[in-house]
Parts: C-alpha cells; sequence; structure tokens
C-alpha cells in the first residue's frame, strides 16, 4: 500500500492507455487509407511520429520536467498520427516536420504542456501550414486505378525526401484536389451537383477511396464508443448538425449544394467528429456544453465548406470552438446535488 | 414495491465482503489492555470522571458528556484505570489524543443495568438514556444519536436505517443483520417512537440476500409495518444523501441537514445500540467491527471498545507481507499510524493491506479532462475543475463550484487514469478555506472591536465638548450680564485647547 490517503484503491487505467486505444482506434481508417492510396502515408506517420518524440523531449528538458514518463503517456504520438493524416502523403518531409514541430511545441507545450493546451494541437499545425503552405498542402494522391499513373512505393520516397518525380511522369499526373476541393471548383463553374458527382474521382457516397478511409475512422470510432473512451455527445452532435445544415440548403437547392452523406464521407468530417474535436483536453468538460460545441462546429465546417474559401472546414471549425470552449463550460453547469439552481459565473471571482 | 430513484454517477469496485462473512460473529477473548479515548464521537470530547487507580466496574461511566453534542463513554470491562494519558489513536491528524488506559482484572464483571420498556419512557427520557449510554452513530460519523433525535422545529415523518454498507470489505453491518436482525428492528421500533415517525425504510443492497432475508422475517415477526427495501449495489449508495435520494427521490438541499426534508437516518448498528442500551440498560460497550484483507480468517468480531487494533488483526491470524493498516473501508478509511491504536465506536472495519491486495497507484499525470471523475460524482459536481481550483489556490472559485458540497467519497479517484489524489486536493482546499473563514472571522471581529474603540472614544470626546461647551454657555450667559468687553476671546481661547 503505498498511498497514505483513501482512497486505496483505484482503476488501473491511465493516461497512456487511453491514447493507446485512440492510436488503435485509428487503425481501420489507415489501413483502408494504405489500401486506397498507397503504403506513403505510413512514411508520413512515422516520420511526423519521430518528430514529435523529440519535439516533446526537447521542449520537457527545456521546461525541467521529466522527459520519459511524458514521452511514454503515448499523447504526442496521438497529435503526431492526427496531423500525418491530415496532410497529403505526397509532401515534402519537412512540411510533416515542420507541422509536427509546431503542434507540440508552440499549441502544447507553450501552453503548459499535457492537459493545458486550448486548442486541438495537430489542427493548430494543420492550420498553420495550410495557411503556410497551401501549394505543398493539396497535392493529395490520386487513388488507386484512377491516375494515369501509380506511382511505385520508392518513386513516392524519392519524391517526399528528394522531390524528384520519375521521367515523363508530372506532378498532376498523380495528385489531384480532394472531392470536396474538386466539387468546390466546379460549383464555382457554374457545374450542377450531378454533373459533377459523376467524375470518375466520386465513389457511392463522396470521394472514391476517401469515403472507404472515413468508413476506416467510422469503424474505429464506434470501438473508442464502445470502449467508452469517448462519450457520444460530441460525435452525434456534431455528425447530425452537419446532415441537418447539409439537408436544409441540398433540399432547397440540389443542384448547388450535395446530399449530407456527401459532408460525412468526405473530409475530415467523420475522424474529426470521433477523433478530433472529442480531444478531451480542448473540448467541454460538460454534456449539454459538448453538445452546444459540436453543434456549432458542424455549423461552421459546414459554411467554410459551402461558402469558404477552404475545401475542407473542421479544422477551423475546432479551432474556433476550441476559443469558445472555457465560456460553454461555463453556462452548462449541471444542476449540484441538493441545490436548486445551477451554478452562476456572477459569484466567481 | 417502492419505487427507487438513482442519484448521479456512482462506481462498482470490486466488493471483497465474502472473505469475511463466512463465519459468524467471533467473541475476541479480553484483550491485555483497553485504551478508551475520551473523544470518540463528533462534538465535544466527554470529561473524565475516574481518576488513575479507580477500580470500575463493567459498563461503568468513565467519561460524563460536556455540552450538547457530546457522548458518554464507559468502562467496557471490569478492571483497573492504569492510567489517563494522551496516547496515540485513529485520527487523520496522527495526534495523539486524551485516553484512559483499562487494566482488565479478568472478571467482566457489570454494574448494575436498568432494563427498561421504552414504551413507559418519554421521547425526552429516552434520549437522555441515549446520551448517557454512549449510543453514536456507528456508520463512520460516530455523531451522538441524542442529538440527531432531539425533536426541533422539524418533523421527522420518515426514519431511515442504513444497511446499504456499500464500501468495499466491510462486512460488520451484513453480518449484524444476519444474526441480530430482531434486535434492530426492536431498535428502530425505538427510534421511530422517539421521533414519532410515520414510516421506517429499512435500506439494503442487493448484495447481501441473507442480510435482506433475516430482516424481512425479524419486520413480520416484529408485527411492524416497516418496510425493507433492497437497493442496488453501487457506491456510494450508503452515503446518507445518496440513499434518501434512492429511497424517497427527494434531495437533501446542500448545507442542511435530512431533518429538516423530514427524514431522519441511522446505521442499522446504531439502532441495535439503541436498543441494547434502552432495554438492556447495557451502554455501548462493544461493537462488530470486520477484521479482513491480508489475515488467515477474515471475520467479524464482537470486540471492546478501547481493544488495541493488534491484538483483533492477531486472532485474525495476519499473514506475512503486510504493509499497512486501514480502518475503514479502502475509499473513504484512514491509514492507521501503527496497528496498536485502540479501536474506537466509528471502527467498523480493519483491512491489513499488502502489496498484492493494494498494488501501488501508477505515478500521477496531468490532468485529461477527461471527465470520467464527472461521469462518476455521486453529487454531480465537477472534479476536473475543482482539482483546478484546489492547485491554483482559487478557493473563491472552488466554493463557488460547490466544493463544500463534496462528500469526499473518493469516487472521482478511483477513477482518474491520471491517478490524481482528488480527494486530497479538496480536503486541503477545504481546510484552507475554513482556516481562512476563522482568520477572517476573527479579524473581523477584531476590527469591528477596533471601530467601537475609536467610535467611544469620539463619543466620550464629543460628549465632554458638548459639556464643556454648555458650561461655558451658562458661565457667559452670568457673564454677560456682568461683563461684555473680552469674554468671547476667552472662549474661543478654550474651544480651541479642547
Amino acid at each position: 500500500m503505498s498511498a497514505f490517503f483513501s482512497p486505496f484503491i483505484s482503476k488501473p487505467d491511465t493516461v497512456e492507455r487511453i491514447m493507446l486505444k485512440v492510436l488503435m482506434a485509428l487503425l481501420p481508417g489507415i489501413a483502408m487509407y494504405v489500401w486506397n492510396f498507397g503504403p506513403a502515408i505510413l512514411v508520413s506517420i512515422t516520420l511526423a511520429s519521430i518528430t514529435a518524440l523529440g519535439t516533446e523531449a526537447v521542449m520537457l528538458r527545456l521546461r525541467n520536467r521529466p522527459i520519459a514518463p511524458f514521452l511514454k503517456d503515448n499523447s504526442a504520438l496521438l497529435t503526431a498520427w492526427l496531423l500525418a493524416l491530415s496532410i497529403p502523403p505526397l509532401a515534402p518531409w519537412w512540411l510533416v516536420v515542420v507541422g509536427t514541430a509546431f503542434s507540440i511545441s508552440v499549441a502544447k507545450h507553450l501552453y503548459g504542456g499535457l492537459g493545458n493546451n486550448l486548442f486541438n494541437p495537430a489542427m493548430v499545425g494543420f492550420a498553420v501550414l495550410i495557411v503556410s503552405f497551401p501549394v505543398q498542402m493539396t497535392q493529395w494522391l490520386t487513388p488507386h486505378g484512377l491516375g494515369q499513373i501509380d506511382l511505385s512505393f520508392a518513386a513516392q520516397l524519392k519524391y517526399m525526401f528528394f522531390g524528384v518525380l520519375p521521367q515523363h511522369v508530372t506532378l498532376d499526373a498523380i495528385t489531384m484536389a480532394t472531392p470536396l476541393d474538386t466539387l468546390k471548383t466546379h460549383l464555382h463553374l457554374d457545374k450542377h451537383v450531378n454533373e459533377i458527382l459523376g467524375m470518375p474521382i466520386y465513389g457511392r457516397l463522396a470521394g472514391r477511396g476517401s469515403e472507404l478511409v472515413s468508413w476506416g475512422f467510422l469503424f474505429g470510432g464506434l470501438y473508442l464508443l464502445a470502449s467508452r473512451i469517448i462519450n457520444w455527445h460530441i460525435p452525434v452532435a456534431y455528425l447530425c448538425t452537419l446532415f441537418v445544415t447539409a439537408g436544409i440548403f441540398h433540399l432547397a437547392d440540389p443542384d448547388h449544394y450535395v446530399a449530407p452523406l456527401f459532408h460525412w464521407f468526405s473530409g475530415a468530417a467523420i475522424i474529426g467528429a470521433f477523433f478530433i474535436l472529442t480531444d478531451p483536453v480542448s473540448s467541454p468538460t460538460t454534456k449539454n456544453g459538448r453538445i452546444i460545441f459540436a453543434m456549432m462546429a458542424g455549423v461552421i465546417t459546414y459554411l467554410i465548406r459551402a461558402f469558404g474559401s477552404f475545401p475542407d472546414g473542421t479544422a477551423f471549425a475546432t479551432l474556433l470552438m476550441n476559443i469558445c470552449v472555457p465560456l460553454i463550460v461555463l453556462y452548462t453547469q449541471p444542476k449540484v446535488f441538493g441545490k436548486k439552481t445551477k451554478v452562476s459565473s456572477k459569484k466567481g471571482d | 414495491m417502492r419505487t427507487l430513484h438513482k442519484f448521479h454517477g456512482g462506481i462498482h469496485p470490486l466488493s471483497n465482503k465474502s472473505q469475511s462473512t463466512q463465519n459468524r460473529i467471533a467473541q475476541p477473548g479480553l484483550p491485555s489492555r483497553l485504551v478508551i479515548p475520551f473523544q470518540q464521537h463528533a462534538g465535544e470530547a466527554a470529561k473524565p470522571v475516574v481518576l488513575e487507580g479507580d477500580y470500575v466496574l463493567k459498563g461503568q461511566l468513565i467519561g460524563m458528556p460536556e455540552g450538547f453534542i457530546s457522548s458518554a463513554i464507559h468502562a467496557p470491562t471490569s478492571g483497573t484505570i492504569a492510567a489517563l494519558e494522551s496516547q496515540q489513536i485513529a485520527h487523520p491528524s496522527g495526534l495523539p489524543d486524551l485516553c484512559a488506559i483499562l487494566l482488565p482484572d479478568g472478571k467482566d464483571e457489570w454494574i448494575k443495568c436498568e432494563k427498561t420498556e421504552y414504551r413507559s419512557n418519554t421521547p425526552e427520557q429516552l434520549r437522555q438514556k441515549l446520551r448517557m449510554a454512549g449510543v453514536v452513530g456507528q456508520g463512520g460519523a460516530a455523531f451522538p444519536s441524542d442529538v440527531k433525535l432531539k425533536l426541533g422545529m422539524h418533523k421527522v415523518k420518515t426514519l431511515i436505517l442504513n444497511g446499504a454498507e456499500c464500501e468495499p470489505y466491510i462486512t460488520c453491518d451484513d453480518i449484524l443483520m444476519r444474526e441480530r436482525a430482531p434486535e434492530i428492528v426492536q431498535g428502530a421500533e425505538i427510534l421511530s417512537f422517539i421521533l414519532a415517525a410515520e414510516k421506517v425504510l429499512i435500506g439494503i443492497e442487493d448484495n447481501k440476500p441473507e442480510a435482506i432475508a433475516a430482516m424481512r422475517i425479524a419486520v413480520t415477526d416484529s408485527g411492524n409495518a416497516f418496510e425493507v427495501v433492497v437497493i442496488p449495489t453501487i457506491y456510494p449508495g450508503g452515503g446518507v444523501k445518496q440513499l434518501i435520494k434512492v429511497l424517497t427521490d427527494l434531495e437533501v438541499p446542500s448545507g442542511k441537514l435530512p431533518a429538516e426534508i423530514g427524514i431522519q437516518c441511522f446505521n442499522v448498528a446504531t439502532a441495535f445500540s439503541a436498543w441494547r442500551a434502552i432495554t438492556h440498560g447495557e451502554p455501548l460497550l462493544s461493537r462488530i467491527v470486520t477484521v479482513t484483507g491480508n489475515v488467515r480468517r477474515a471475520q467479524n468480531f464482537e470486540a471492546l471498545i478501547g481493544t488495541p487494533v493488534n491484538e483483533l488483526i492477531a486472532q485474525a491470524g495476519e499473514l506475512p507481507g503486510s504493509n499497512g493498516y486501514i480502518m475503514g473501508g479502502p475509499m473513504m478509511g484512514m491509514r492507521l499510524p501503527s496497528a496498536s491504536v485502540p479501536l474506537v465506536k466509528a471502527s467498523n472495519c480493519i483491512i491489513v493491506a499488502s502489496e498484492e491486495l493494494f498494488p501501488p497507484a501508477p505515478p500521477t499525470q496531468p490532468c485529461i479532462r477527461c471527465t470520467r471523475c464527472t461521469e462518476v460524482c455521486p453529487v454531480n459536481l465537477q472534479p476536473q475543475d475543482l482539482y483546478w481550483f484546489a492547485k491554483a489556490k482559487e478557493f473563491g472559485k472552488a466554493q463557488t463550484f460547490s466544493l463544500f458540497d463534496c462528500i469526499e467519497c473518493g469516487a472521482c479517484s478511483y477513477v482518474c487514469p491520471s491517478h490524481i489524489p482528488l480527494v486530497q486536493y479538496y480536503r486541503f482546499a477545504k481546510s484552507e478555506i475554513r482556516e481562512r473563514t476563522q482568520e477572517k472571522h476573527s479579524a473581523d471581529r477584531a476590527r469591528e472591536r477596533h471601530e467601537f474603540r475609536e467610535y467611544r472614544i469620539e463619543r466620550e470626546k464629543q460628549e465632554k465638548a458638548e459639556k464643556l461647551a454648555a458650561k461655558e454657555r451658562a458661565a457667559l450667559a452670568a457673564k454677560e450680564s456682568a461683563a461684555k468687553s473680552a469674554e468671547p476671546i476667552r472662549q474661543e481661547v478654550v474651544l480651541q485647547k479642547e
């Protein structure tokens, strides 16, 4: 018995086990990614992981914190994986490194390290990259069987690390805009939704290949729900709001607004709903707060997708809503046992 | 069937109760010596009424209740008071307290006990008897029972007997209900008579089928309309406010007592002691205590108050590898400073700890706001925020977020994946706030006294000046008629001096 004060028993859960489960839950989505787009993503994930652990160690050292226990908590790895998954797999190596290093050093450690970050670190890294390096951030791989050429893995590596493509291969031949991006571009060209969705890059519900990746993340997300790592409030509220908002526009003008299921299975909607918005540190701690947070994130995501200048809106919706978390939490305090009213903010100093 | 209600949260730790319910209540032999603290209850300590060297009989009063919230202390067996001195006791502060050391003479000779039929007494007489019999709550808080039975401005309609016993390992109430159900029911009758309660509910968690059966038979046999209610097993379902919520759907308002909503709650063991005290005139000299954990024969003893804990552990057969002793349960109990401390009226359980039974918790990590604590909090607090406030010493905010509604059940710490000793932070914040409130209170009083003194001096000065002025005016008026030349100037000089 090591404890001096009660309780003397506790559940064996630890932070690293929770983080590890979240990492495992990402595996089905990653598997679908590899299946449809080739193994290049595994290289980015590895690169991001190494960078994250390195940056974490340096920052811990600078902050005079013990290094080994924090490196083992898997939280830096999770940030790395989420960021790597939101960067085009063919992106040059330094893009992954810069983004991950920024996520860990600025968004995580400058805010006080694990548990203290106001913003989701991976999304901060993503935002920095998409604003600073928009060209590199839009070179997405074409799914297998769609492009003119399938680049070999060795050739992909060569491009990532040295920026050299095989002779007679242009970048355009192996990359494309994301399904969301393509939709947006073509809508601006006054094409109708049905016309656009008839393009070969689209599958049953959304982008070919990428919709399967979303299914993979949905599968992993349901595992997180089932193992009670996350609660239903955020994913359900987020996806429902996205669905309803998209549905309203779609019903009003189906030629110019794509169906809600397309929104679910495009871009970062699913991974955002289950893995990003649910980050406990940067999301509200109250149930009602989570619902409000996720609903507003859903609306913002849709607005950015339909009317903004970026193809996807999940990352910015997450960051914008992260700012609102303290306020949301303050006004959604549950009723304490034996108290008539909820906590009032009046008495707080 | 009564409709049951739910309170928020709660946990399901391993119960570890079956180990100690295999045997009947055991009677340990007379210990070599008894150490009887004079402060075993909430409120004022009892005042010693024996001297060193006195010979006392079993049941003889040795500590007189002092003050409204206090209780009597008795000699648990016959023998000689060897000393009245400070001894280490089971208290979280670790500070020693005044105890009587009693050396048993082995005769176990009783003092004369006055048996009564409770109906021939007035409630007030019964209350006095309970006070003088040293009957206090045996669920853990050791609050003097007579105080809870005082009929104040709140009419108690419902009497609840708490047989929930929700903490792991503890089985003393379970075994008592199994073996002495009729006596408990009669005790409930007495308590209900004093309160003139309309309804008696006996709440027992569904992991105690034998106790439930025994209590049901006892209630039926007694002919009372008491209701034995089976409640779901969930920690902390035996917390007073939680139990009341489950049984009646009423929430005791924050900072109020159950009596204020017409409910009074007693532990089953308290009812048993009340029966003994009234019907047999026997004061509270012993209690059932579970001795479990790293011992050969985990079991319940009917042990004398004051028995050194290590003598009980020895009788249960301590196994090698023990590394500490817990008094109470693993959720809310306290680690004993040593196993030689005496058993007191509140001691329901002694757990011998070992590395195997209580593996060291993983190292503390930062809070990741996962809100597992929020999900299990029976009071529906935001433990992760309270932790933050306590750590940052933002005590005002902690209070705003209902820190003082925390019942320190430990459910939050139990589920915390970062293994933060959350309850310790709340205890720290509470004691800091109490201390500051006290300091502020005395500072306020000092300031008030000072201000009043200033005011008084000022007032006296003013009165003096007025008197003088009046005098002057009188003098002036007198002199005016005589001499009318330099007087006004003189008057001014005088006033300036003042």
